[in-house]
């Protein structure tokens, strides 16, 4: 070895030890020669190339979105979805910092991983689907505070920039930055109470978008509840997103869990009963708006039957399930449940913002394979990012050389 | 209520009718009085299009379609169309046809303003909701909250930019009548001041209480509207949709007074709950062995699990 070498070396050596996991750069490429790698690469690139052929064409060549119904695929999945399937991160955070439920530590970095990623993708979504996304500083410049869009645009900038503090403290421990971890350590109640505080408004805020259009939104769907019911149900998406999460990573990254395991089947029961309990609160929130708006006999309807199916198939009965599971100690319905749960969560995004909106006008949008291509390549995208950094960086469990860690 | 408001007038008198209608309607409905405003009587509309062509002339849009293209089709705006005249056919009580032009309503309280969140559109003083396109980031949530459904959107275009009649406020502003009332050949359109213009209508339906739907359309429609319609014919048949009395920006006013409290009540709570948690935690002696407080007793539990 030269001596230019040898002075880079250490350099070098952090770069294989923290980057390319400990192999030398051959050894690491050659390694991510996956099938899956491969899929994944493909989906990402799809989704890339739609985006760019997005803004080099315009939104007419690459959505199906018209004069009658503005917002699509990208509202309705990339951010309606996206954020409430990020709730987990103030959920579990709350939990643990606030609540003293310490039990829930071990989950709580990942969810907070899986809440920064979820609300990064659902910006990028957001920003695809403006028309002139460089146009975003007027909201300091000329606010329109009386928009509840400002409030969820708002709340969603806030919570990112908590988020990406929260995530920094696994970052810190994976660079070794003990000075700049210790000062975030304190600073981290305040940051859980602020990611409640923004939570609360923007989760429920994306449900009152929809106030302003009675006439558009199918009457079963609006309610002047509703931002109370996307409130509920984003706790509950939180809950369930922690248990499918904490399921798929806790297979996949388990050589990556230092030190004890925790008994991950007792905390996803003890998850169970807090989904039961939400889901069935959410259920009667959602029936009360029925029976708020005398809005009985559209049960009756193709309608009526379409919102059954959302409610009682995919709240009702994850509900049940849950309960179940949690009560008799099985761990497999609450999971089951918590998967029906994120379905139906989507599902009531997609209803509210989609499907169930302009319900009464002919040719209703269906979304254009390039949006499509852009929502999967997001999805991706989160999927690859997780795994890159809890392949790297203490999520799945903290260094244990930074043991007073709380967070 | 519409109908009281007419037959109100009527019981007060003939001759006083006009001066008491005035005050009465100061009390009663003062809002958007002094906005600039449309009285659109479709029964003197002969369907010319003359409207539709200054329209184009002022807003330097393309030229209307050609007559044939259009007879017997409902249209709605377009991005390079601010308004358009839909015939409804023979339905007249003398038999004629029947016209409405279609355009911004320009609401008092525009819903298509209150959720822009960054005052791209927005209500003048004035009357007229204008667009400042160099704002618009393009989100859309106009075209969701409008319920007349008029903002239309260029997804055509690499910047594109919402579309709309803006009652040509920038003609309005040098004292000029709008580019369609200046044109019209047959006085379906009368632009002054909503006040007037609505005991005009009024005033109208009460002289021809036959022929006149009592009703004006605009008067309540979305909380009030500066463009206004008389008419023989149901509203309906002239593809002028029906909406709600209210003003739209009021259904969210409940849930958007909710951040100041979420944001004041929010923090003392959650740290009380804090404060009680880590408590329980001292007593349960979980507690401070470590002298790390709330962190010690978190890793103290974490361990017992």
């Amino acid at each position: 070895m030269s001596s230019t070498a040898l002075a880079a070396a250490p350099r070098q050596d952090w770069f294989r030890e923290k980057i390319l996991l400990g192999m030398d750069l051959r050894t690491y490429l050659r390694s991510l020669a996956t099938p899956l790698n491969a899929l994944a690469t493909l989906l990402i690139g799809l989704g890339v190339t739609v985006l760019v052929y997005r803004f080099a064409a315009g939104l007419g060549a690459s959505t199906n979105l018209s004069q009658a119904q503005p917002w699509g695929l990208w509202i309705g999945f990339d951010m309606m979805s996206g954020i409430v399937l990020a709730a987990g991160g103030f959920t579990i955070g709350s939990a643990v910092h606030l609540f003293g439920m310490h039990e829930y530590h071990p989950i709580a970095r990942p969810a907070i991983l899986t809440a920064f990623l979820g609300y990064v993708l659902a910006v990028v979504g957001l920003m695809a689907d403006l028309g002139k996304p460089w146009n975003f500083y007027n909201m300091m410049v000329t606010p329109g505070s009386a928009s509840a869009l400002f409030e969820v645009a708002g709340c969603v900038l806030m919570y990112t920039s908590v988020l990406l503090l929260e995530f920094l403290v696994p970052v810190f421990e994976w660079l070794g930055w003990r000075k700049a971890h210790e000062r975030l350590e304190k600073a981290m109640l305040a940051l859980t109470v602020l990611s409640v505080v923004f939570s609360t408004m923007h989760q429920s805020a994306l449900g009152s978008l929809f106030l302003i259009a009675p006439a558009k939104l199918h009457p079963l769907w609006y309610s002047p509840y509703i931002f109370i019911f996307f409130f509920i149900s984003a706790i509950c998406a939180g809950i369930a997103m922690v248990v499918v999460e904490g399921t798929l990573t806790h297979r996949i990254f388990r050589h990556r869990i230092t030190g004890k395991h925790a008994d991950m089947d007792k905390l996803q029961i003890g998850l169970g009963k807090a989904g039961a309990i939400g889901l069935f609160a959410y259920f009667f929130l959602k029936m009360q708006g029925v029976a708020e708006g005398e809005h009985w006999d559209l049960l009756f309807t193709g309608w009526g039957a379409w919102f059954l199916l959302e409610t009682v198939g995919f709240v009702l009965l994850p509900s049940l399930l849950y309960g179940y599971g949690a009560r008799y100690k099985k761990v497999k319905f609450v999971r089951v449940a918590a998967v029906i749960t994120v379905i139906g969560i989507v599902l009531n995004r997609l209803n509210v913002s989609v499907i169930a909106y302009n319900w009464d006008k002919p040719n209703h949008y269906v979304p254009s394979w390039m949006e499509v291509s852009v929502s999967i390549g997001l999805v991706t995208a989160g999927v690859v990012a997780f795994r890159w950094i809890a392949n790297r960086m203490p999520i799945m469990s903290e260094d244990p050389s930074f043991a007073s860690s709380e967070f | 209520m519409r109908v009281a408001g007419i037959t109100g007038t009527t019981a007060l008198g003939l001759g006083a009718s006009q001066a008491r209608a005035s005050s009465s309607h100061a009390s009663l409905d003062a809002k958007g009085e002094n906005e600039s405003a449309m009285l659109v009587d479709t029964t003197l509309c002969a369907g010319c299009r003359a409207c539709e062509t200054a329209c184009a002339e002022a807003n330097a849009l393309p030229q209307p379609a050609p007559d044939a293209a259009v007879a017997g089709v409902v249209r709605d705006t377009a991005p390079e169309v601010f308004t358009v005249v839909n015939g409804a056919g023979p339905v007249g009580r003398d038999g004629d046809e029947r016209f409405a032009k279609r355009q911004c309503m320009h609401c008092i309280e525009p819903a298509c303003a209150s959720v822009c969140m960054v005052r791209a559109l927005d209500k003048t003083p004035e009357g007229p909701v204008v667009y400042h396109g160099d704002r618009c980031l393009g989100c859309r949530y106009c075209m969701v909250a409008c319920p007349f459904e008029i903002p239309k959107y260029q997804y055509d275009k690499r910047a594109p930019l919402v579309r709309k009649c803006t009652f040509c406020a920038a003609r309005q502003a040098e004292g000029k009548k709008p580019a369609c009332a200046s044109v019209c050949p047959t006085g379906a359109l009368s632009f002054g001041k909503r006040g007037a213009l609505l005991e005009l209508a009024k005033g109208r339906i009460y002289r021809n209480p036959e022929k006149y739907i009592h009703h004006v359309y605009g008067e309540h429609e979305a909380g009030g509207t500066d463009w206004l319609y008389i008419s023989d014919i149901p509203f309906e048949k002239l593809a002028l949709r029906k909406v709600r009395d209210e003003a739209y920006p009021d259904k969210v006013q409940g849930a958007l007074s909710a951040p100041p409290f979420v944001m004041t009540l929010w923090p003392p709570l959650l740290m009380g709950l804090y404060a009680f948690a880590k408590r329980r935690e001292a007593v349960n002696g979980n507690g401070n062995a470590h002298g790390h407080g709330g962190a010690a007793a978190g890793k103290e539990e974490d361990r017992h699990v």
